[in-house]
C-alpha cells in the first residue's frame, strides 16, 4: 500500500468515527484537560449539544412562558409546527453532508405539491397519478441538481441558487399564481390531505399526562422517514459513500467510491424526500397554494446546522437536524408565548446558528 | 489577441442591435409596471389587466417584480432601467415607500409620469398621482361588521391579528388600524400598530400573507389565549391557513369570527362557505387598468390624473362582502361578489 492511498484511508476512517464509532478516537493521547475531554466527547457525540439545547429550551420556557407553554397540547403543537421544516432539513442534511448545500429544496416541494394539486383537483387526472407525478417532478429536480454538482462540477451554491429560482418560476409560470381552496382539494383529492389528519395522543397511549396532546400523520410520517434515513446513513455502503465523499471527495475516491454517482443520488434523493414533504404541507395547509412555505428553505439549513451539521461536510446526523427543527420551534413558540414580538425570536435563532458553527469550528479542531 | 478582437466586434454588433431596437421602440408608448413580487395574485391580476387594456390602446408593458416582499434594490434597477429605456409612464408599487422616493424623483426629472398603485408613497406627493384601494376604509368596513355582530359581546371580545410583515408596511398598517378604529378599539398613532393597550387585543402574528402562516400564527395566538372569539387577517390567504388551525382545535363551529381583506376569489368562496365572515374586497384590475389610461392620456395631452374629490389619492374603491349583513352596514352578498373578484 502506499503513502497516498494510506492517509486517503485515514481520512475516510476519520469521517466514518464522525457517524457515531467511539471506537476510531479511544486510541488519542492519555492526558486531557477537561474542556480537551469536554470537546473530545462532543466529536464522538456531536447531537449531544442541540439535545442539551432543546432541553435547557424547554425547560427555560416552562419558567418563563408558564404552563401555557408546558402543556402537552402545545408541546405537541410545536412538534406540528416544525414538520415540514424537519422533513425539508432531512433532505438538507443529506447535502450537506456531502459539503454541498440545498437552496432549492423548498421550491422543490412546493412545485411537487402544485403540481399533485393541480392534476387531480383541475386537470382530473387520478389522484394516485398525480400524487406519483408530483414525486416524478421532484425527482428530476433533484436530479437536474446533482447532475450540475457532479458532472458539470459547478459549486452546489450556485446550481441551487439558479434552480431555486427556475422551480420557483416553473411554479408559478404553472400555476398562474392561483390557490386551490382546502374545500376544493378535500372534495376531489383528500387524499393528499390525509398527512394532516389528527390523532389525538391520549387516545392511544395509556398516560395521563398526555391529555389534550394531538399529532399529526403528517408528523409521524416525518419521524418514520428520520428512522429510515438515519438507518440508511449509518448501516448502509451508500451512507458510508456519503460521510466519505463530504469528508474528502479526493480520498474517497482513491479508496474506490464513485463520488460523482453518489453525489447525483444524494441530490435526487433529496428531491425525492422534498416532494414527499409537499405532501405533508398539502396536509398541513389543506390548501395547495404557490405562495406557501417560503422560507422553508432557509430554515431546513437553520435546523441542519444548529442540529450540529458540519457545513463543511462529513459530520453531522438527522437526529441532529431534527433536534435542531424542535429547537427553532420551541424558541419562537416559547418566545411569542413571554409575550416577545417576532424581531426577538428572529435575533435569537440568528444567535443560534452562530454558536451552532462556533461550536462545529471548535470540535474541527480536534480533527486536525 | 486574435480572439479577443473578434469577440469586440461581437460585442459591438449585439450593442448596435440594441440600440437599433430602442431607437424603434421610442416611438411606441412603454409603460413600466412594478410590483413587490411575482408571486402574490394580487399583482399578477394587475399584470394581467395592464396588459389587456395596453393591447386594446396599442401600448407596450413591461412589468418588473421584486425577488421577495420587501426586495426594495430590485425595484430601484427596475424604474432605472425603465428611465433608460425612455418609458412615459411607471406604474409602481412600493416594497419600500419611503426609501423608493429618490429614484422616484429622478423618473419624474426625465419627464415620466410616476403612478403608485395600491401602496401610497410616502410622503404621498412623492408621486404624480396614487390609484389605490382605501385600506383605512376596507380596514374599518370588517372591524364595525364583527363589532355589530358580537353586538354588546364586542366589548369582553378576545381579538386576534395576524398580520404581514415586521416592517408594518403601509397596507398592513392601514387595514390593521382601521380594522381597530372599525371595531372600536383605541388604534392610538394610526401609522403603526403594537402602540396600543385595549386589554381584548390578544396578540398580533405576522403570518407573511401566506396559509402557512396564518395557520402557525393562529396556533401560537390561540395558545396564548384559547377564548380567541375574533380573528383579524391581513389578507385571505392568511385566513384560509386560520382556519384550518381553529379547525384543528375543535373551533370551527363559527365561535370565531374571521375577517379578511382582499376579495379575491378564493376568499370571496371561502366568505360564501362561512370560513370568513366578512371581507373587504378591492379592485387590482382597475387599478392597473386606469394606471394604463392614465399614462397614454399623460403622453398624448400632457394631462396629470386627478384624485378622487376629498382624498389625496384616487380611491379604486372597496366593498364588504358578507352574507350575514349587519343592519346599518353597507354590504353586498358572495354571489355578486363572485361576479367582481380577481385572481
Amino acid at each position: 500500500m502506499n503513502s497516498e492511498s494510506d492517509k486517503a484511508g485515514q481520512a475516510v476512517e476519520a469521517g466514518l468515527s464522525a457517524s457515531g464509532d467511539p471506537a476510531a478516537v479511544a486510541t488519542f493521547e492519555e492526558r486531557k484537560s477537561p474542556g480537551r475531554r469536554f470537546q473530545q466527547f462532543l466529536h464522538v457525540y456531536p447531537t449531544t449539544i442541540p439535545f442539551l439545547v432543546l432541553l435547557l429550551g424547554v425547560v427555560v420556557f416552562a419558567f418563563i412562558a408558564g404552563s401555557r407553554f408546558f402543556h402537552p397540547l402545545n408541546l405537541s403543537l410545536i412538534l406540528q409546527q416544525v414538520t415540514i421544516i424537519a422533513m425539508v432539513g432531512i433532505a438538507q442534511t443529506l447535502v450537506i453532508l456531502t459539503a454541498g448545500i440545498d437552496l432549492s429544496g423548498g421550491a422543490i416541494m412546493v412545485l411537487a405539491s402544485v403540481v399533485m394539486g393541480r392534476l387531480a383537483v383541475l386537470s382530473g387526472v387520478p389522484v394516485p397519478l398525480a400524487f406519483a407525478a408530483g414525486i416524478v417532478v421532484g425527482l428530476f429536480c433533484g436530479f437536474l441538481n446533482g447532475l450540475a454538482v457532479s458532472w458539470l462540477r459547478l459549486p452546489p451554491f450556485i446550481v441551487t441558487l439558479g434552480t431555486w429560482s427556475v422551480f420557483r418560476a416553473t411554479n408559478f409560470l404553472y400555476s398562474k399564481n392561483e390557490t386551490l381552496r382546502q374545500q376544493d382539494v378535500e372534495q376531489i383529492a383528500p387524499f393528499l390531505q390525509a398527512t394532516g389528519r389528527l390523532i389525538k395522543i391520549h387516545d392511544h397511549l395509556p398516560f395521563g399526562f398526555v391529555n389534550g396532546a394531538t399529532v399529526t400523520l403528517g408528523s409521524l410520517f416525518m419521524i418514520a422517514v428520520a428512522i429510515v434515513m438515519t438507518y440508511v446513513l449509518r448501516r448502509t455502503a451508500f451512507g458510508r459513500h456519503v460521510y466519505a465523499t463530504g469528508d474528502d471527495p479526493q480520498a474517497a475516491q482513491l479508496v474506490g467510491i464513485d463520488v460523482s454517482r453518489t453525489l447525483v443520488s444524494v441530490y435526487t434523493l433529496a428531491g425525492f424526500i422534498c416532494s414527499v414533504a409537499a405532501w405533508v404541507l398539502i396536509g398541513r395547509i389543506g390548501a395547495v397554494s404557490p405562495n406557501a412555505a417560503s422560507n422553508v428553505n432557509l430554515d431546513s439549513v437553520t435546523a441542519a446546522v444548529i442540529g450540529g451539521t458540519s457545513l463543511f461536510g462529513g459530520r453531522g446526523s438527522i437526529i441532529g437536524t431534527l433536534f435542531g427543527a424542535l429547537i427553532v420551534g420551541v424558541f419562537r413558540n416559547g418566545l411569542a408565548l413571554a409575550g416577545l414580538d417576532n424581531n426577538w425570536q428572529e435575533l435569537t435563532i440568528g444567535l443560534l446558528i452562530i454558536i451552532a458553527v462556533a461550536l462545529d469550528q471548535w470540535i474541527r479542531r480536534l480533527s486536525e | 489577441m486574435k480572439t479577443s478582437s473578434r469577440s469586440a466586434i461581437r460585442l459591438l454588433a449585439v450593442l448596435t442591435l440594441l440600440a437599433a431596437g430602442n431607437t424603434a421602440r421610442a416611438a411606441d408608448i412603454l409603460i413600466g409596471l412594478i410590483t413587490k413580487t411575482d408571486s402574490n395574485p394580487f399583482f399578477v391580476k394587475m399584470r394581467e389587466g395592464a396588459a389587456e387594456e395596453a393591447k386594446k390602446l396599442g401600448v407596450k408593458v413591461q412589468a418588473f417584480a421584486g425577488k421577495f416582499d420587501g426586495d426594495h434594490d430590485t425595484q430601484v434597477a427596475a424604474i432605472e432601467s425603465l428611465i433608460s429605456a425612455g418609458a412615459k409612464g411607471i406604474l409602481l408599487l412600493a416594497s419600500d415607500s419611503r426609501a423608493i422616493v429618490p429614484v422616484v424623483q429622478k423618473a419624474r426629472d426625465a419627464g415620466i409620469l410616476v403612478i403608485a398603485l395600491d401602496t401610497p408613497l410616502d410622503p404621498m406627493d412623492a408621486a404624480d398621482a396614487t390609484f389605490a384601494t382605501d385600506n383605512f376604509k376596507a380596514g374599518v368596513l370588517i372591524g364595525e361588521w364583527a363589532a355589530k355582530t358580537l353586538g354588546p359581546k364586542a366589548k369582553d371580545a378576545h381579538v386576534a391579528f395576524l398580520d404581514a410583515l415586521e416592517n408594518q408596511p403601509s397596507v398592513d398598517v392601514a387595514r390593521d388600524q382601521g380594522f381597530m378604529k372599525g371595531f372600536g378599539i383605541d388604534p392610538k398613532d394610526t401609522s403603526r400598530y403594537l402602540d396600543e393597550n385595549d386589554k381584548r387585543i390578544v396578540g398580533h402574528y405576522w403570518a407573511g400573507g401566506a396559509e402557512d402562516g396564518g395557520r402557525t400564527g393562529m396556533e401560537t395566538l390561540l395558545q396564548k389565549d384559547p377564548n380567541t372569539n375574533v380573528v383579524y387577517t391581513i389578507n385571505e390567504p392568511t385566513a384560509a391557513g386560520a382556519y384550518e388551525a381553529l379547525k384543528a382545535a375543535g373551533k370551527a363551529d363559527g365561535s370565531v369570527l374571521v375577517v379578511s381583506v382582499d376579495g379575491g376569489c378564493p376568499g370571496v368562496k371561502n366568505v360564501k362557505a362561512g370560513i370568513i365572515g366578512a371581507t373587504s374586497q378591492q379592485y387590482p384590475l382597475l387599478m392597473a387598468k386606469k394606471g394604463v389610461d392614465a399614462v397614454v392620456e399623460f403622453a398624448k395631452t400632457g394631462k396629470k390624473p386627478p384624485p378622487t374629490p376629498g382624498l389625496k389619492f384616487f380611491d379604486t374603491g372597496v366593498n364588504l362582502i358578507t352574507d350575514k349583513p349587519v343592519p346599518g352596514l353597507k354590504s353586498i352578498n358572495t354571489a355578486e361578489g363572485l361576479k367582481i373578484c380577481w385572481g
